[in-house]
Order: structure tokens, then C-alpha cells, then sequence
């Protein structure tokens, strides 16, 4: 009955959504930022550590369908260790991935990053469900800012 | 005229459509309804052949208009059984129509230190023009807490209504997330016996049940056009003529107004008081016809009918593996919110609706109910029509299971 449906819950997102990694809360966290989903009520909290310009370490914790759950655990295996302009840009690439299924200005550079969060890539059928992928995105861009609301309304 | 289903599918032409090559089976009329054949015709006949304005021209049209608008009206007082048509009041909607209330009764007539009573189950439409009213008048706010059934705590009711201060008892005639009807007869002679007035959401209700605003004895009563098959744009309030007499307007414009001059202007008698501007006059056509559509069937026929499909769907639901519905109240209609104990209710509708299968997930603009019952992250909810079937119900039965096995 649902076997179609196997392109958007891929055994990788069905994985990450059943044990999130980085599910956590850091102890010397330096930012951190909240993300809410009013309309489906799924809710994150973002704690980075940052060091100097590197995002050193990640942790949420939250509620949220499989999709959100997956898609924040794949942010915060990815962007671990990245500068804080890598964050971004990856930010800005996968938002481009999850809203139209390809990412036309990708480079060369971080490809094994994209190549890592391309399971995510189906979601872009699913208009309802777009902002289940990105919360965590729009999430981690308010930590790096510095601000404390997040909402991918 | 006996109840048929299947000539009742007939009437809808959506029904007969596919959705991701799967027929529709469409469970999502407590959103919002599915329209007839009969309410597409009455609107388009309407625009093509008796439109203009209403209440403005001494032309054939305007006359004609403004009769059919006015024939709406009576159509709705005597589907609620109300003592006459100005106790009628068309809105856009029940939203519109309890802001209405909060912002002329409220405001208008109830006085500091009176207080609201409303219950944990409300629809946010009943909920949030109470925390505005509270928030710019200092009048308290109450809340009726809900039984771990999904019913109304009457103890609870009664307790928050002794002191005396309730000026108004604000409470749903049917939760949109639990389907308890709640007992409003009771519920309508406590408040009166504590001296407070009593308005009824019945977006729901009217439309399951049949309504006697007279027998329930409520002061107010709100229901909306588009879940009782009929068109978006319009809401109906029934008050009591006393009570909308002592209200000051609600918006301010033409058709609403006695006299005008740029000093000032007084109002109209109800309830022109209350429609200011153009109104939705295709819409309340619309609204007449969807009136006509349900009454010709019956409202003890649609009842009965929608009685065994919970029935039906409350022995199914219960023999689907993982599966938790809210609330078992005694009296319920055809709502049910669930969730499954392995998927998140986002992606449960997402694979529902890849079967052909129309719910609702998430909170269904009832936040502290979901709250009330741990659930922050929502559930799905299936909720049916005249229209609904009980092969409908297997099929969701059937996916559900399947549903499981996916995320399994």
C-alpha cells in the first residue's frame, strides 16, 4: 500500500528519526536557539558550542514526526566541525534541496556534506511537509545568530 | 425520505474523484464538508440569473436578492428552531461570530468582576476572543477541566459557577477532537440558575445533531456554513432578540445604521445592527440550499446513520494493533482523534493520504486539550459526514495496519 512511499522514509531517515543523534544537551554550550512548528506542534532546542569560528559541537533535543527528528540529527552530524560559513551555506543549499529536489548552485565543495543529506531530497514532494525538514535548518540559523526563536512558519 | 447513502455519494460530485489514482475516501468533514450538487446549483443559479445587492435598490434584482437573502435567514431560524428571524445573525463564520459575542456581550453588556467560563476542550475559536476580552476588560477567566474520558467534569462546572461572578458560560456543544457532545440542556439550566448566559459552539453539533435553540434554552448559539455542506464565508449567530437588543454594533459601515450624520449616526434594530457592509449574499443562498439539502434527508436520519458509523468505527479502531483514540465519552459523534504508538501523526497522514485517505494531524486548533492529555505533538483525526461509509472506515481500519508495519 505504501510502497511508493519508501523514496521519502528511506531506511537512513526512518534510522535517524528512531535514534536521533546528538539527542542531547550540552553542558558548555556558547548558543543555543529554539525552533517551533506551530502548525504540527513539533518543537527543537539548539545548543551549539562554538569555538572561535568552528561549530565544535551540537545538541537538540525536542519532539517532532520522522522527518523533523531525521533531518535534525543529519544537521547536526554535518555541520559538526564545520566553520560557521560552511554552516550557512549548507543551510542555505539544503533549504534549496528540501524546497525544489535539486541544489543547482551546489559546488564542488562541501558535495560529500549535500551527498550525505540527499536522502532528505524527497521531502520537496510533500509541500505539507517541507517545513518538517527544514525546522532544524532555520533552527540552527538562529543559534549561529545568535538569536532564540526559530519558527519555520 | 429513508436515508441512502449511496444516493447521498451521488449528490457530491468530489466523491467520485481519485486522489494519487486511489478513489477519495474523505475524512475530514469536521474541517470542513464536502458541498452537494444542490448548493453548487443553488449559488451559480443565484450569480446568473438573481444577483445584486441586498437591503439597497428598489429594482427587480435588488428585490429578488434581498428576498433570497432573507428567506436564508428563515431558513436558518427555523433550522433552529428559533422564535423568529432577528434573533438570526449572519457572520463569516463561528469564529466571527464568538469574537461577535466576546466583543458586544463581553465588552458591551458584561461589567468588571463579572467572569467567562469556557472549558478545557474548546476550539482556540472559543478560547482566544476570551483571553482577548479578559486581556482588555479585566474580566476573569475560568476553565471547566476535562475527565480523563473526554467528557465535561460537572462537578467542576458547577464548582466554578457558585460564587456567583460568571457572567457568561462559553463551552462547546461537541468537541472537534473528542466528538463528546456535551450535555447542553444541563449544561444551559446550571448557568441560568447561577445567573450567567450560555452560548453554544455548535460548529460541529449543528451539524450531527438536530438543534432546538428554544428546548436547550441557550442564549447564544454559533454554528458555520461550510462544515454543514454548505459554502465558506458564512457563520450564522441565533442570540435571543432581549440580549442582541442591549448590544452595541460589532463593525461599523452601511446597512448597520439608523440614521447617519456627520456628527454621529444611531443603529439599526437587530439584526441589521450586526452586518455592516455588503454581506455574503451567494454565500447565504448557499447556506439556504445546504438548509433544504440536509432537512429534506433529516437530521434524526443523518443522526441515526452517523450513530452507527461510530459504532462501526469504535469496534474497528479498537482492533487496530498500537492504536490509542481520545476520549470515550458516552456521547460522541462521528470525531475521532488517534495516534499510533510507532509513527508520529504528520507521518501517519502523510502515508494515509498516499492510500487516498484524507485526515487531519496535528493539534486541530485545540492546543490545551492536546496539552490536557500529554499529547503536544498532535494526533490524527478522522471525522465523517452524511456522506461517510462503513467500508470508508474498514479501508482506514486496513491502513492503519499497514501504516504500523511501515514504521515498524
Amino acid at each position: 500500500m505504501f510502497d511508493d512511499l519508501r523514496d521519502l522514509y528511506q531506511e537512513l531517515i526512518l534510522d535517524h528519526g528512531r535514534k536521533p543523534r546528538n539527542f542531547r544537551r550540552l553542558d558548555d554550550a556558547t548558543n543555543h536557539a529554539r525552533g517551533d512548528n506551530p502548525m504540527c506542534g513539533d518543537r527543537m532546542e539548539l545548543q551549539l558550542k562554538l569555538s572561535g569560528d568552528v561549530v565544535e559541537d551540537l545538541g537538540f533535543q525536542g519532539r517532532g514526526c520522522a522527518i523533523s527528528m531525521a533531518s535534525a540529527s543529519l544537521m547536526t552530524e554535518t555541520v559538526k566541525g564545520k566553520t560557521t560559513a560552511q554552516a550557512h551555506a549548507l543551510s542555505d543549499r539544503f533549504r534549496a534541496l528540501a524546497m525544489t529536489g535539486t541544489c543547482p548552485d551546489c559546488g564542488a565543495d562541501l558535495a560529500d556534506e549535500m551527498e550525505r543529506l540527499q536522502p532528505l531530497a524527497g521531502v520537496h514532494e510533500f509541500p505539507s511537509r517541507v517545513k518538517c525538514a527544514t525546522l532544524a535548518w532555520h533552527t540552527l540559523n538562529a543559534a549561529l545568530e545568535g538569536s532564540k526563536e526559530a519558527s519555520s512558519e | 425520505m429513508s436515508f441512502d447513502v449511496r444516493a447521498v455519494r451521488e449528490d457530491f460530485p468530489v466523491l467520485a474523484t481519485t486522489v494519487r489514482g486511489k478513489p477519495l475516501v474523505f475524512l475530514d468533514s469536521g474541517a470542513s464538508a464536502q458541498k452537494p450538487r444542490q448548493v453548487i446549483g443553488a449559488m451559480t443559479r443565484c450569480m446568473e440569473s438573481a444577483y445584486a445587492n441586498v437591503h439597497r435598490g428598489a429594482y427587480y434584482l435588488s428585490e429578488t436578492a434581498t428576498e433570497a437573502y432573507e428567506a436564508s435567514r428563515r431558513a436558518v431560524q427555523g433550522f433552529l428552531n428559533a422564535a423568529m428571524p432577528e434573533e438570526i445573525v449572519f457572520t463569516a463564520n463561528s469564529t466571527m461570530a464568538i469574537n461577535l459575542v466576546a466583543h458586544c456581550y463581553g465588552r458591551g453588556v458584561m461589567k468588571p468582576g463579572q467572569a467567562v467560563l469556557a472549558t478545557e476542550m474548546e476550539h482556540h475559536a472559543n478560547l482566544v476572543p476570551w483571553h482577548m476580552l479578559r486581556d482588555a476588560t479585566g474580566i476573569e477567566l475560568r476553565f471547566v477541566r476535562v475527565t480523563d474520558a473526554g467528557e465535561l467534569d460537572m462537578d467542576d462546572l458547577a464548582a466554578k459557577l457558585a460564587d456567583g461572578k460568571v457572567g457568561l458560560v462559553a463551552v462547546t456543544h461537541m468537541s472537534n477532537v473528542l466528538g463528546t457532545v456535551t450535555p447542553a440542556e444541563r449544561i444551559a439550566k446550571m448557568a441560568h440558575e447561577a445567573g450567567a448566559k450560555v452560548l453554544f459552539d455548535g460548529s460541529q453539533a449543528a451539524v450531527h445533531r438536530k438543534v432546538d435553540v428554544q428546548a436547550l434554552d441557550a442564549d447564544f448559539y454559533v454554528f458555520t456554513g461550510h462544515k454543514l455542506y454548505g459554502p465558506t464565508g458564512i457563520g450564522v449567530l441565533y442570540a435571543k432578540h432581549a440580549l442582541l437588543e442591549k448590544m452595541p454594533p460589532f463593525l461599523g459601515g452601511g446597512d448597520m445604521i439608523a440614521s447617519v450624520s456627520l456628527a454621529g449616526s444611531t443603529w439599526a434594530a437587530p439584526p441589521a445592527r450586526f452586518e455592516a457592509g455588503t454581506p455574503a449574499i451567494v454565500e447565504a443562498i448557499g447556506l439556504h440550499a445546504a438548509i433544504d439539502y440536509v432537512t429534506a434527508i433529516g437530521m434524526p436520519a443523518i443522526e441515526a446513520h452517523e450513530r452507527a458509523l461510530v459504532e462501526h468505527a469504535m469496534r474497528r479502531l479498537s482492533e487496530v494493533e498500537g492504536l490509542s483514540v481520545l476520549g470515550s465519552a458516552q456521547d460522541r459523534g462521528g470525531v475521532f482523534s488517534f495516534s499510533l504508538d510507532n509513527a508520529h501523526a504528520h507521518d501517519l497522514s502523510t502515508l494515509l493520504d498516499r492510500a487516498g485517505i484524507a485526515v487531519r494531524a496535528g493539534r486541530h486548533c485545540a492546543e490545551p486539550l492536546h496539552a490536557r492529555f500529554g499529547l503536544e505533538g498532535g494526533t490524527c483525526r478522522a471525522s465523517f459526514g452524511l456522506y461517510t461509509t462503513p467500508e470508508e472506515i474498514d479501508f482506514l481500519a486496513a491502513a492503519l495496519v499497514k501504516a504500523r508495519e511501515f514504521f515498524a
